[in-house]
């Protein structure tokens, strides 16, 4: 029996296994389904990754060697083109069936497992968008792959619904490659990509944001010949009469990110109905004890810098495990979100367990500014922050501190809300 | 004379910022900003824009098809797609390192078009 599997070689994975080696555990293994380490990282060739953790910027493959460097250093193993297809828990520990082109499949056994299998693209499928099915539809992150990785321009007219940064990235990549993008039609009435992305890959071509705007048909028998876009109202319903057609031959989707977690509800992790992810305490310790959960499969971030934090307190954690050293006092005090929080994450902390400070991070569900941050633990004020501006497409961090915490406290309220006048 | 409207985008406020300009292209006003790097970020992509480019180009020789690149520092924004030219012509010979200089002085930049992810040669079928 190994002592700790880490499922998904991406980021996530990759500071896990470092964090968790430097804290002691010797015997790791990284299964990675691709045919090389990285993640999505390695198609995001972009610049602007790790100004929080190196102080530069770097593209997606460039952060991606400074983590995979720190691996091959510890002789960390890890098996490439192996795809886990099961999870379960068998006697004290985990049994892990995962197939490979070479080894057929294979039957792993672990004391404890890390799960950063990272999030997928919503399909078309989930949007209920009217029309033909022609050749022609992509997300932007399979086009991204298309254009980046294997050398392919998937369309020369392209329209993009959906204004996620993965989106925007692409209408820059693809007009960079001689495309022509003529619009990024957005359901909102604003863009849940960073404003960076909006300057630097819209405004700079001239490509024109369609805010409250939608795809209501799309035409074309083989391939894409055109699509209808529409205003919508605010309940979201097309407006009559506002439908313009563009000709054009690619329709990119940018309509949202979902934790891949088809493994963590094999093994009978219990998911949160809001991220989509495994519902964990500070340790990032899910119900099922030995699995951890950190990165895009736990809640989707948006700045790979706090995945691979977040990662790191999984593989520490997982170390501290293994020692046999997490034994908290079994009753962990929930984290409620309240005013305009949408969800926190971890979503319970056992002040017994925790380490010295623990990072909660959390989102809010409208734009705000002028917004104040508060926790509360039965009526009495922990930390207060003041947030100029906060939006829901950029995630949230607040620090708690284990002296705070008396272990008598039932309840913790996360809180933000505007800041009231004269107060 | 002219006045050009722009978002600042040095933190997540995105304040609109307007920028006045007098005949000779000099910025004579920023405002709209709320911080003195509003002040700045306007000056600067109104007189002299700045953009890294980042792209890939054809590996011969490589497991993969191609490598992404990127300009070593930022570059003038209107060069841009010279840039882009000069990439579109390039190729690079597996295998490469991060660091690698693909094109030197692209575009008449001054700035090196380097790699940017380490890719092994194709193993050879023996």
């Amino acid at each position: 029996m190994r002592d700790l599997a880490i499922i998904g070689g991406g980021p996530a994975g990759l500071a896990a296994a470092v964090a968790a080696r430097d804290a002691g555990v010797e015997d790791i293994l990284i299964l990675e389904r691709e045919k090389e380490l990285g993640g999505i990282l390695n198609q995001c060739i972009h610049n602007g990754f790790g100004l929080h953790t190196f102080h530069e910027e770097l593209t997606g493959p460039e952060y991606a060697a400074r983590y995979m460097d720190e691996v091959f250093q510890r002789n960390i193993p890890y098996r490439l083109s192996t795809t886990v297809v099961d999870l379960r828990r068998e006697g004290e520990g985990l049994a892990i069936t995962s197939v490979s082109r070479e080894e057929g499949l294979v039957e792993t056994q672990a004391r404890a497992v890390i799960l950063a299998m990272g999030c997928r693209e919503r399909p078309r499928g989930a949007l209920n968008i009217p029309g033909t099915r022609p050749a022609g539809i992509f997300s932007a992150g399979t086009a991204q792959r298309l254009v980046n990785l294997e050398g392919y321009l998937p369309g020369r007219r392209v329209v993009i619904l959906g204004s996620g940064d993965i989106g925007l990235i692409m209408a820059r990549r693809m007009t960079l490659e001689g495309a022509k993008v003529l619009c990024v039609a957005e359901l909102q009435p604003y863009s849940g990509g960073l404003k960076r992305n909006i300057v630097q890959c819209l405004d700079d071509y001239g490509i024109p944001l369609l805010l409250s705007h939608t795809v209501v048909d799309i035409q074309g028998r083989e391939r894409v010949e055109g699509v209808t876009i529409a205003q919508v109202d605010d309940a979201f319903r097309p407006i009559p009469g506002t439908e313009r057609d563009y000709a054009c031959d690619t329709l990119l989707l940018s309509v949202g990110l979902l934790p891949e977690n088809e493994l963590s509800k094999a093994v009978g992790v219990e998911l949160a109905p809001v991220t989509g992810g495994p519902q964990v305490n500070e340790s990032l310790e899910t119900n099922i004890p030995g699995v951890f959960a950190c990165g895009n499969v736990l809640h989707v971030h948006d700045l790979v810098d706090y995945v691979s934090e977040e990662a790191a307190q999984a593989g520490r954690n997982a170390a501290r495990f293994l020692r046999g050293e997490s034994g908290g006092t079994g009753r962990d005090i929930p984290l409620v979100p309240a005013g305009a929080v949408r969800y926190t994450v971890p979503g319970a902390i056992d002040p017994a367990r925790m380490e010295a400070e623990t990072v909660v991070r959390f989102r809010v569900g409208r734009n705000m500014r002028g917004a104040l941050v508060t926790v509360t633990a039965s009526g009495k004020e922990l930390l207060r922050r003041k947030r100029p501006v906060m939006a829901p497409g950029e995630m949230e961090q607040i620090v708690l501190k284990k002296e705070w915490f008396s272990g008598a406290e039932t309840e913790l309220t996360v809180e933000a809300q505007e800041e009231k006048e004269g107060v | 004379m002219a006045v050009i409207e722009l978002t600042c985008i040095s933190c997540p406020l995105g304040c609109p910022l307007k920028v006045e300009t007098d005949e000779n292209g000099a910025v004579t006003c920023v405002s709209g900003n709320t911080c003195k790097r509003g002040e700045a970020y306007g000056k600067k992509e109104v007189t002299a824009p700045t953009r890294t480019v980042t792209s890939t180009v054809r590996l011969e020789e490589g497991e993969a098809p191609v490598v992404s690149v990127r300009t070593r520092t930022d570059i003038p924004k209107e060069k841009i797609f010279a840039v882009m030219e000069e990439i579109g012509r390039a190729s690079a010979k597996a295998p490469v390192k991060i660091g690698d200089v693909v094109v030197a002085d692209i575009a008449g930049t001054g700035v090196d078009l380097i790699v940017t992810k380490n890719s092994p040669a194709r193993r050879h079928q023996t």
